[in-house]
């Protein structure tokens, strides 16, 4: 092993880009250890909690891009407080007192603040690319700080964040010398944006490819953009309102034509169906298409863009596309590999326009579909075995039914046998999400079959504390499972607690776990932070080990109990 | 407006309809006719506005009485108080109608009683009933050709969508089901607020229609047509009554019959032309029919030489009339 020197395993070591392969080789030797540690310039920390920054500076000196993930996955659904944590400042203002020279930091479901803004603008000279998901507690402040101070910012990409917009000039904040962009989204801010400094923005930066705006920005606007970045490769459209009989809409169907580089299309916060026919010159190059905000486009309008996207390989869609509208995907989009359709009733009032059919049709059609994930009104056993038959490649399969315990219309039996068909045929599932009516056989299957499967939530499962077992005991390579209303108690819980500590985390919600249960697992298990989230404050009256706990969270960690848990936030 | 007049329909009422469940649907029915008066005719509140308040004050008691009234005792209501209605009116309405707006259409159900109105649920009934265009689904198996009743659903179903007994929100109470982003939840919500809003305003596309020659004017919802063959049927079918009644002005009528008018109306010598948003008159049949829908102000019917410029009159009437 020590026959080359360092820097040539160095060298080596550079093509190994991918986090798992470059951890195996951590794991070696020493040598390699070291070699590996200097030489890692990008690091994923899956749990923020996990790990401290300190911890993380220590090992990682060459460190140029971090990624952090907070909050667990049912944060997303309301089901974690806000304020119960992963915050960035502390990971921030160590990485600023160290020498690391950060280039890139990417966040997902973190609480993020506009002090942390400005402290990560001011202390990183060649900070580049900024790219935050699904975070909170920012505002265009922040922003604006941030396009202030980083002069070679080449990414701002804001998805899916709640930003507290306070209509500052935050886009004028870019300074004249700023040339670099490559990437800009903020699609997700609701206020409005200095349109001219938008448009001067965009004309000095040659090298932009990814430009996704916001509802605020008018078609004319957009018109002028497209005109002065006709090299864009991924456009998202705010606002599409406009009279196509006006002289705008002309020139933006001259200016849309001009853009032959567009693979990705996405968007459309407003729009008016009868101006879609500008678009069509590009639909035949996408390669992703979402209309996942768009719900004033569907029936015929909708089909006739989509027959227009043969080479589409991502389609995120609403369900307003009818199971006729997925039978033109099906025979039009050959390539597909990744569909999502969402609810276009999100408060589930019970009317998706899509079922089983519509997803047995894009399966035989598709056959390359890798990734689903799919809000309806029922589903059906035939239909997922047929899914199953159809698509064995199946590497993400989230099924949603929005009535959560709806057996089989058809033959009123549980979903069992379906989702037991998917895990069989679909060797290499890694992600699953079930629902509808399932008892302890849908784990019995899931345990025996899917050995790849590392993530896996469930809700509204199951009978007894089999089903946990099954699936803890069977899925060897498991990472995150999340559970909310099933029957789990003390007895699965803690049947094998080592297995946590080959995992990420556990969540479990509204089952049958109780504080004695939770508490034996911490003591068991030192290496676990098990935190009981106490909302109505009961525990503190009453904390009594029968008591069942509404929502548990354990995870990993190197650095035992994090300081900064609220007050409702028991860990054991 | 004359209001709602309720000995004459209690007297007509057959009687083994239980008056307690009598007295509970007419006062669904004046609670409907005020809020929707209130809707269509105050000024300073929008249309959701007053829906919502509205929704919210009678959701419950809606949502018990129309499970009691819905199946026979509305029916047989609308029914009896519908016929007198029409009955009652028809011969009035002939009277004094040159210059209001009235929809008097022989086949009756389009009682002119109970003001706007009845006027707006009976112009909706007559051009599903003439046209079969639904426009929301019939709910429990009630008589669809009992127009009165499809209108009330009608207007019933537009306002009560949110609190629709039919599709209970229960499920929508589980915290965190269905499992999707609450930033996608709020997008969603403001996208639909936007556009519904923007929609409801046009929601009814009612456009004034003049005929030359006729004596007075209607009134279509371009809305409830999807091409302009449809339109034209019902164009056709509008100003035929005037053949069948003895209304209106002489001489050019006598050529008005149903068949005729059709022809008329396809061929050369009426012109049927719109006033478009900007004001100037088109010929209707050049654009696509949504767009004609969105631009369309009001509907002229004109006479052919008219249209051609000959007669100057018609250039002074164009003027006249935009």
């Amino acid at each position: 092993m020590n026959y080359f020197p360092d820097e040539v395993l160095e060298h080596v070591f550079d093509f190994i880009t991918s986090h798992k392969d470059r951890n195996s080789v951590s794991l070696v030797c020493k040598s390699w250890y070291k070699i590996e540690r200097c030489s890692r310039q990008r690091v994923f920390i899956g749990n923020c909690y996990s790990i401290s920054p300190e911890r993380l500076i220590a090992r990682f000196p060459g460190l140029k891009s971090l990624t952090l993930k907070g909050k667990p996955h049912f944060a997303d659904f309301n089901l974690v407080p806000h304020d119960w944590g992963g915050f960035v400042y502390p990971w921030i203002k160590a990485l600023a007192k160290s020498r690391i020279g950060l280039e890139e930091l990417r966040l997902k479901r973190m609480v993020v603040s506009d002090e942390s803004l400005e402290l990560l603008s001011k202390s990183f000279v060649n900070f580049k690319s900024l790219v935050l998901v699904s975070c909170e507690g920012f505002t265009t402040d922040g922003l604006a700080a941030i396009a202030a101070n980083c002069r070679f910012l080449r990414e701002l990409d804001l998805q899916e964040n709640e930003v507290d917009d306070h209509r500052g000039h935050w886009l004028s904040c870019f300074p004249e010398s700023c040339t670099s962009l490559i990437s800009l989204n903020f699609a997700c801010l609701r206020g409005e944006v200095n349109l001219g400094a938008l448009e001067r923005l965009v004309s000095r930066s040659p090298n932009l490819k990814s430009l996704r705006l916001n509802r605020a920005v008018p078609l004319d606007t957009l018109q002028k953009l497209l005109m002065r970045a006709p090299q864009l490769v991924d456009l998202g459209i705010g606002s599409y309102v406009h009279d196509p009989f006006s002289e705008v809409y002309n020139k933006l169907k001259i200016a849309i034509q001009r853009c032959k580089s567009i693979r990705s299309l996405s968007g459309f916060l407003e729009v008016a169906p009868h101006c879609m026919s500008a678009i069509y010159p590009i639909c035949g190059n996408l390669t992703f298409l979402n209309l996942s905000y768009a719900p004033g486009l569907h029936g015929n309008k909708l089909m006739k863009l989509i027959q227009h996207c043969r080479k589409l390989q991502r389609l995120w869609i609403l369900d307003c596309i009818g199971d006729k509208g997925l039978g033109v995907v099906a025979l039009t989009c050959k390539e597909l590999q990744e569909l999502r359709v969402f609810p276009s009733d999100p408060f589930g009032a019970g009317n998706a326009a899509v079922t089983e059919e519509g997803l047995v049709l894009v399966s035989a059609g598709c056959p390359k579909l890798n990734s689903l994930l799919y809000f309806c009104q029922q589903m059906t056993n035939a239909a997922l075995i047929t899914v199953a038959k159809n698509c064995p490649n199946f590497i993400r399969f989230r099924l949603c039914i929005l009535d959560p315990i709806k057996p089989d219309p058809v033959t009123n039996q549980p979903l069992d046998e379906g989702f037991g068909a998917i895990v069989q045929s679909c060797k290499g599932l890694k992600r699953l999400s079930l629902s509808g009516l399932l008892t302890d056989q849908v784990f019995l299957y899931i345990g025996m079959y899917a050995e790849q499967l590392e993530m896996l939530s469930i809700a509204f499962a199951a009978d007894s504390d089999k089903g946990m077992l099954y699936v803890l005991n069977g899925c060897k390579k498991l990472r995150k499972l999340e559970i909310r209303d099933c029957p789990f108690g003390d007895a699965a819980l803690l049947e094998d607690v080592g297995k946590y500590e080959t995992m990420r985390s556990l969540w479990m919600s509204s089952c049958e776990v109780t504080l004695g249960g939770c508490k034996s697992v911490a003591e068991k298990m030192p290496s676990l932070n098990v935190e009981i989230i106490d909302e109505c404050e009961q525990m503190e009256f009453n904390l009594v080990d029968k008591q069942k706990v509404d929502k548990m969270y354990l995870y990993r960690t190197l650095v035992g109990h994090r300081k900064d848990a609220p007050e409702y936030v028991l860990i054991l | 407006m004359p209001p709602l007049q309720l000995s004459p329909i209690n007297s007509s009422k057959p009687s083994y309809i239980p008056i307690p469940i009598l007295i509970i649907t007419l006062s669904i029915l004046c609670l409907l006719q005020q809020n929707l008066f209130l809707l269509y005719f105050s000024p300073f509140s929008s249309k959701h506005q007053t829906q919502k308040a509205w929704l919210q004050q009678t959701a419950k008691k809606r949502k018990q009485l129309e499970k009691e009234a819905m199946g026979v005792g509305l029916k047989m209501t609308m029914k009896g108080g519908g016929g007198d209605h029409v009955g009652g009116c028809d011969k009035e309405k002939m009277g004094f109608e040159e210059t209001e707006l009235r929809l008097g259409l022989p086949g009756g159900g389009g009682g002119g009683g109970d003001g706007e109105v009845v006027r707006k649920r009976g112009f909706s009934e007559t051009v599903d009933l003439k046209l079969n265009l639904s426009s929301k689904q019939d709910t429990s198996g009630i008589d669809p050709n009992d127009e009165k009743v499809k209108g009330l659903h009608q207007e019933k179903n537009l306002l009560l969508s949110a609190i629709d007994p039919a599709k209970p929100p229960a499920k929508a109470q589980v915290v965190g089901w269905p499992p999707v982003r609450s930033f996608r939840k709020n997008m969603l919500a403001t996208t639909t607020q936007k556009s519904s809003s923007e929609e409801s305003g046009e929601k009814a596309a009612l456009v004034k229609v003049s005929m030359d020659g006729a004596p007075y004017l209607r009134k279509v919802d371009l809305r409830m047509y999807t091409s302009y063959h449809q339109l034209s049927d019902a164009l056709a079918k509008m100003f035929s009554s005037f053949t069948i009644g003895n209304c209106g002005s002489q001489g050019m009528k006598d050529f008005m019959n149903e068949s005729k008018l059709m022809d008329l109306l396809n061929g050369s010598d009426y012109v049927p032309t719109y006033e478009d948003k900007d004001g100037d008159w088109m010929l209707v049949g050049d654009v696509p029919w949504e767009m004609f829908v969105e631009s369309c102000k009001r509907l002229r019917i004109m006479k052919g030489t008219e249209a051609i410029g000959l007669a100057p009159k018609a250039v002074e009437k164009c003027k006249k009339r935009s």
